[in-house]
């Protein structure tokens, strides 16, 4: 082993990324091709009286027009196609083709839209009061078994908001463990906080941009996805065609983080005016269309009440949450923040509530670290307050805390793989010279002052029970399918050497197939999560492992001896003590399509996925075929990371200088060390941006959003982050995974925003803000001694 | 409602000022002058903006290039922003100009955007630039001085019904070095202040300059009143590149020994228009440039400020951005 594991390497689609040749959805273009445009909803919250397009449709060039009356309904509060009841700024109402883009904004612009206002609210505490407004006709929350229905806390509920505190009515969900009120009873410190964190746009360079056609009754689509077979069921459906007649292509992702991790409803959207116009239709989206209909992280209002030991560790911890969720289904950031505590700082006995609230903001989802980057920025910076009140070490406080193998996560204890944060604190701690560096916190050079933080995040970062499958066709070559997809880093590829290596295959020799759904893909989970370097080097290994048994079952038919008396070496089986008995991998092959059965792909495994069967089938007969159900793996797997952070900090202007960041994570096994740096660094900048410059503001006047544009919203630029960063890796193999590798991908930006947050308070002598991002206004006031201008628990202000 | 999708319109590419100016005076406000486009396209875009003509300047010699004139320098209005960075004229004589063109935006913009083009920009007041009806879009009200308004960005000085602010990070660099604009129309050719040249929203609510609709700025000249004088440039924004001033602040010193002979000191992005600190620059005359003058100047610079809800911290931001001008 080890021949490519940990080593560096080209990935196969770096060279058309930076050629250009790559072609993502908005490169496509075909004979008669129309061009779609949406009509948005103007308003947060209206209900469709009218529309009158009979003008709009005599327009030069206009083609057709697309309602909601003409796509699947969605249940409620599930993402709509098209809606004649919008709930959001931007939310499609309907689409218009025509021959030309600028046609068909035309005939947007030319339609009579009649709507009716709606009560809208752009704070979840606002839609809680007992007379507060509610974002759907149906309420203001929601749970799968009931729909969406009304929530409200009563007056006394909100009798804390007059201090500033989070006020706590009947939560949606709760869970506890362990004796909440002895930990707090034997606990040396106590401290009772409320905090806000802010949603921040996904801000994926490419827009979800989706092309389509049909041709004999099969939809073909291109669209713009982080994953690939996960996808397909759920596209189908919003299509409203049966899987094996639709064929999804999405070779290059220009960036998701989560937005696009599964099916998205205006992804078919271009595949409904195609059915209905008879021709191909591409519908662009637009930079700041992504803004509005493309979608954001989920804010938080929460409070913490936290027990302390006089060494630090936490005896209870007491946790609250309201999620800002959009106005639609959202994604269970506030469930994943209450997993995230419990595991990162293991307390002694914990109780979660938290519910989520509809507002009429852009629609919520997943976004890297969804829940637990939040939280990382709501409790780091208190873990380093309860140090300052216990006289403790930032990193001794949180060293004593984190957890190891044995810990356990959430409300129902459930064991884990692996857990090394420790290590990774300790290591971290060396590597950025944590206590000479601390030593100059505080230190002032004129107006400027240094402050140091360190960060700690978490993400569940593995699934298992996906298919493998490989093929050996007759030359040798290696294939290798993959429908994971392709996010943008490169682990679809670093995953599929897994096979290269249980076969002791020259990477050269080896093809990867993805990108499309007709080149016979097997049934894979998406990349999302955090999960692909669990889950794709588990398929990838038993895919592997299987034509492994094959390639060693042939060799003993034709020359003798018994399976296990062959070894598997550089495409050639050798027989262990007679070495003169050969065979190439490529004779092998010829010999599987000669024999049939299960070795070429004839007879197939009863337990793998109709996709995975679908395309095994139509690969049978043309090569050894490697093909398997992983089977399930056992306990929550952690991606946990640390991240040290050095600024410097104006007192009279606010501005920060990021002076250094080291990064250090919890795997495993390292796949591929370039594409890890890559990912420490990037998770870094998007989490400097959380931490510090991003901004996600609506007038609740007006339900108006502010920051619709990259110069508005405000994500990192290279300029605002240290030109180098430095990372390394505990590098403590999982148990769970064949060779050791667990994900990391979302818990570095978690940890470093929370490094950041840490060190502008460290530089402030202490100055908590229980607010991100810390915006250069907050900063001023408060070297200024002046309030903020933000109430304490407002969202969507900064 | 953002449309995002630009409608057509004639693309007129003039090969000399006259030509140009004869296209304005044709089209006068059918015409929209395109100096470099990173305010235009946004406008064309969102459909804001739908001029039948778009009259480009980028072919015309004669708006290029930094050149000595009598008693000082002048600027094309067409000169890049990173020529202006680099050149030595400006940064030998008016580093605070060169100075105040490298923080524009970003390196990417600034070698497309144009000084003339930076001057002229609209605001970016963000609820303008949404598409509501306010006063300044020709509406009768000011959604951004609501009392729960984001008005973060927002003036602090001399509002009148309207709240933006100026959003040129060489504008005040310009009024501080008492710049002259040259404009030229089918009617002549005039030399404004560049004091003078923006727009207070009591005067004219929907225009941010004295430009008329048939009017083309040409040049900046720059006096040598101020060359080689001590300058001090800082903008404050949320990030290093890409953004916009929350406040920045210009000022030159003109020493007589240890004593301050002369000075400007102007804020950006606290006022519809540059704000220039009168009183601020006659209490400083004949005084040394000391911590305790910068703070009470400070404090005298904020007086008669007007915070909106979101916008106060601008109060401590100008009080310390002008002690450090003085300090330096």
């Amino acid at each position: 082993m080890a021949e490519l594991i940990g080593k560096d390497f080209t990935p196969p689609d770096v060279r058309a990324k930076v050629t250009g040749a790559a072609k993502y959805s908005e490169d496509f273009r075909m004979d008669g091709m129309l061009h779609c445009r949406l009509l948005k909803s103007p308003m947060p919250h209206a209900i469709v009286r009218s529309i009158d397009a009979n003008q709009a449709l005599e327009l030069p060039g206009v083609v057709a027009i697309l309602t909601a009356d003409e796509v699947p309904i969605q249940s409620a509060p599930g993402n709509n196609i098209l809606t004649n009841e919008p709930h959001f700024i931007g939310e499609p109402i309907l689409a218009v083709a025509a021959e030309s883009e600028e046609a068909a904004q035309n005939a947007i612009d030319a339609i009579k839209l009649d709507l009716e206002p709606q009560p809208f609210c752009t704070d979840p505490l606002h839609s809680l009061r007992p007379d507060g407004p509610n974002a759907r006709t149906g309420g203001n929350t929601f749970s799968r078994q009931d729909g969406v229905f009304e929530h409200k806390w009563t007056a006394e509920d909100f009798a804390e908001e007059a201090n500033g505190q989070m006020p706590m009515g009947a939560p949606g969900s709760e869970w506890e463990y362990g004796d909440l009120e002895a930990g707090f009873n034997k606990a040396a410190l106590v401290i009772d906080e409320s905090f806000v964190t802010a949603s921040t746009a996904h801000h994926s360079m490419e827009p979800r941009t989706a092309f389509s056609y049909w041709r004999n009754g099969t939809c073909y689509l291109h669209g713009s996805s982080q994953s690939q077979s996960i996808v397909h069921p759920g596209l189908a459906s919003y299509i409203g065609v049966d899987p094996e007649n639709l064929v999804f292509i999405s070779e290059f992702c220009g960036g998701g983080f989560g937005s696009k991790a599964a099916a998205y409803p205006t992804m078919s959207i271009p595949a409904h005016m195609s059915r209905k116009t008879g021709r191909p239709v591409m519908m662009r989206i637009s930079r700041s269309e992504e803004y509005f209909l493309g979608s954001a992280r989920c804010g938080f209002q929460g409070r913490v009440r936290m027990g302390f030991r006089a060494d630090g560790r936490l005896t209870a911890c007491d946790l609250y949450i309201v999620q800002e969720n959009g106005p639609n289904t959202g994604f269970n950031d506030l469930g994943s923040a209450a997993g995230a505590v419990s595991l990162v700082y293991t307390p002694e006995s914990m109780r979660y509530r938290g519910i989520q609230v509809l507002t009429n903001t852009p629609p919520r989802g997943a976004q890297r670290g969804p829940g637990q980057n939040q939280i990382a920025c709501a409790i780091e910076p208190l873990m380093d307050k309860a140090a300052r009140k216990l006289g403790l070490d930032q990193v001794q406080i949180r060293s004593i805390n984190a957890p190891d193998s044995s810990a356990l996560y959430g409300g129902n204890r459930g064991r884990i793989t692996s857990a090394h944060l420790k290590e990774a604190l300790a290591s971290g701690a060396e590597q950025f010279g944590w206590q000479e560096r601390r030593k100059r916190s505080g230190q002032r050079n004129g107006s400027k002052v240094r402050g140091v933080g360190v960060g700690q995040a978490y993400h569940s970062a593995g699934s298992s029970g996906f298919d493998g499958l490989v093929r050996i066709d007759s030359d040798g070559v290696l294939h290798i399918h993959t429908g994971v997809g392709n996010l943008g880093t490169y682990s679809y590829a670093s995953t599929s050497r897994v096979a290269a290596e249980v076969l002791d295959y020259d990477w050269d020799n080896c093809v990867i197939h993805r990108g499309d759904s007709s080149r016979h893909l097997p049934w894979n989970n998406g990349q999302f999560g955090s999960n692909t370097s669990f889950t794709m080097t588990r398929t990838n290994y038993v895919a592997a492992m299987d034509a492994l048994q094959k390639l060693k079952q042939i060799a003993s038919m034709r020359l003798g001896g018994r399976p296990d008396d062959w070894d598997a070496k550089k495409e050639m089986l050798v027989h262990r003590r007679n070495h003169t008995w050969r065979m190439s991998y490529a004779q092998a092959a010829r010999w599987a399509i000669e024999m049939g059965g299960a070795y070429s792909g004839m007879n197939l495994p009863e337990d793998i996925n109709p996709m995975t069967r679908q395309s095994a089938e139509a690969l049978a007969g043309t090569g050894l075929i490697g093909v398997a159900r992983d089977s399930q793996h056992s306990g929550t797997v952690p991606a946990l990371a640390a991240g040290f952070a050095e600024i410097e900090l104006d007192l009279e202007t606010g501005q920060v200088e990021i002076l250094d960041y080291t990064g250090v994570v919890d795997c495993g096994v390292v796949l591929h060390p370039q594409s890890l740096a890559t990912q420490v660094r990037g998770g870094a900048v998007m989490g400097f941006g959380m931490a510090l410059t991003e901004r996600h503001v609506y007038d609740s006047q007006w339900g108006l959003p502010a920051a619709v544009g990259l110069y508005q919203a405000k994500p990192p630029t290279y300029l605002d982050v240290p030109t180098e960063t430095t990372w390394s890796a505990v590098e403590i193999p999982d148990p769970e995974n064949p060779i050791g590798a667990k994900g990391i991908g979302e818990p570095l930006m978690g940890c470093a925003a929370a490094a950041l947050l840490c060190a502008i308070s460290d530089a402030l002598g202490g100055h908590y803000f229980n607010r991100n991002p810390i915006a250069t206004d907050m900063i001023v006031n408060a070297a200024a001694n002046r309030a903020p201008s933000q109430s304490p628990l407002a969202v969507n202000s900064q | 409602m953002l449309s995002d999708a630009m409608t057509g319109f004639d693309l007129l590419q003039p090969a000399t000022i006259e030509d140009a100016i004869t296209l304005l005076d044709r089209y006068n406000q059918d015409a929209w002058v395109l100096a470099g486009g990173y305010d235009s396209l946004d406008w064309f875009k969102d459909r804001v903006k739908k001029p039948k003509v778009v009259i480009d300047l980028e072919g015309i010699p004669g708006l290029q290039g930094v050149r000595t004139i009598e008693n000082g320098l002048e600027i094309g209005a067409m000169t890049k922003l990173t020529n202006i960075e680099h050149d030595n004229l400006i940064r030998s004589k008016f580093c605070l100009l060169a100075e105040a063109s490298s923080k524009v935006a970003s390196p990417q913009i600034r070698n497309a955007g144009t000084i003339g083009g930076n001057v002229c920009q609209d605001t970016r007041c963000w609820y303008y630039r949404y598409g509501v009806d306010c006063y300044r879009a020709g509406g009768n009200t000011c959604y951004a001085a609501a009392p729960e308004a984001m008005n973060r960005e927002h003036a602090i000085f001399n509002a009148s019904r309207c709240v933006a602010v100026s959003p040129s990070d060489t504008a005040p660099a310009l009024v501080a070095i008492d710049a002259v604009m040259v404009i030229r129309s089918a009617r002549g050719e005039r030399r404004v202040k560049a004091a003078d040249f923006f727009m207070p929203p009591s005067h004219d609510i929907q225009r941010m300059t004295v430009l008329e609709p048939d009017d083309l700025l040409t040049a900046i000249q720059i006096p040598e009143k101020w060359s080689g004088a001590d300058f001090y440039f800082e903008k404050i924004s949320d990030r290093k590149a890409w953004d916009f001033a929350l406040t920045s602040i210009a000022a030159v010193f003109r020493m007589d020994g240890p004593v301050i002979a002369d000075v400007r000191i102007v804020a950006g992005a606290v006022s519809c228009v540059p704000h220039r600190f009168e009183v601020v620059e006659r209490m400083l005359r004949g005084e040394r440039r000391t911590e305790a003058l910068g703070e009470r100047a400070g404090q005298i610079a904020v007086q008669g400020a007007e915070p909106l809800g979101k916008n106060e911290y601008k109060i401590p931001l100008v009080e310390n951005l002008v002690k450090r001008a003085i300090v330096g």
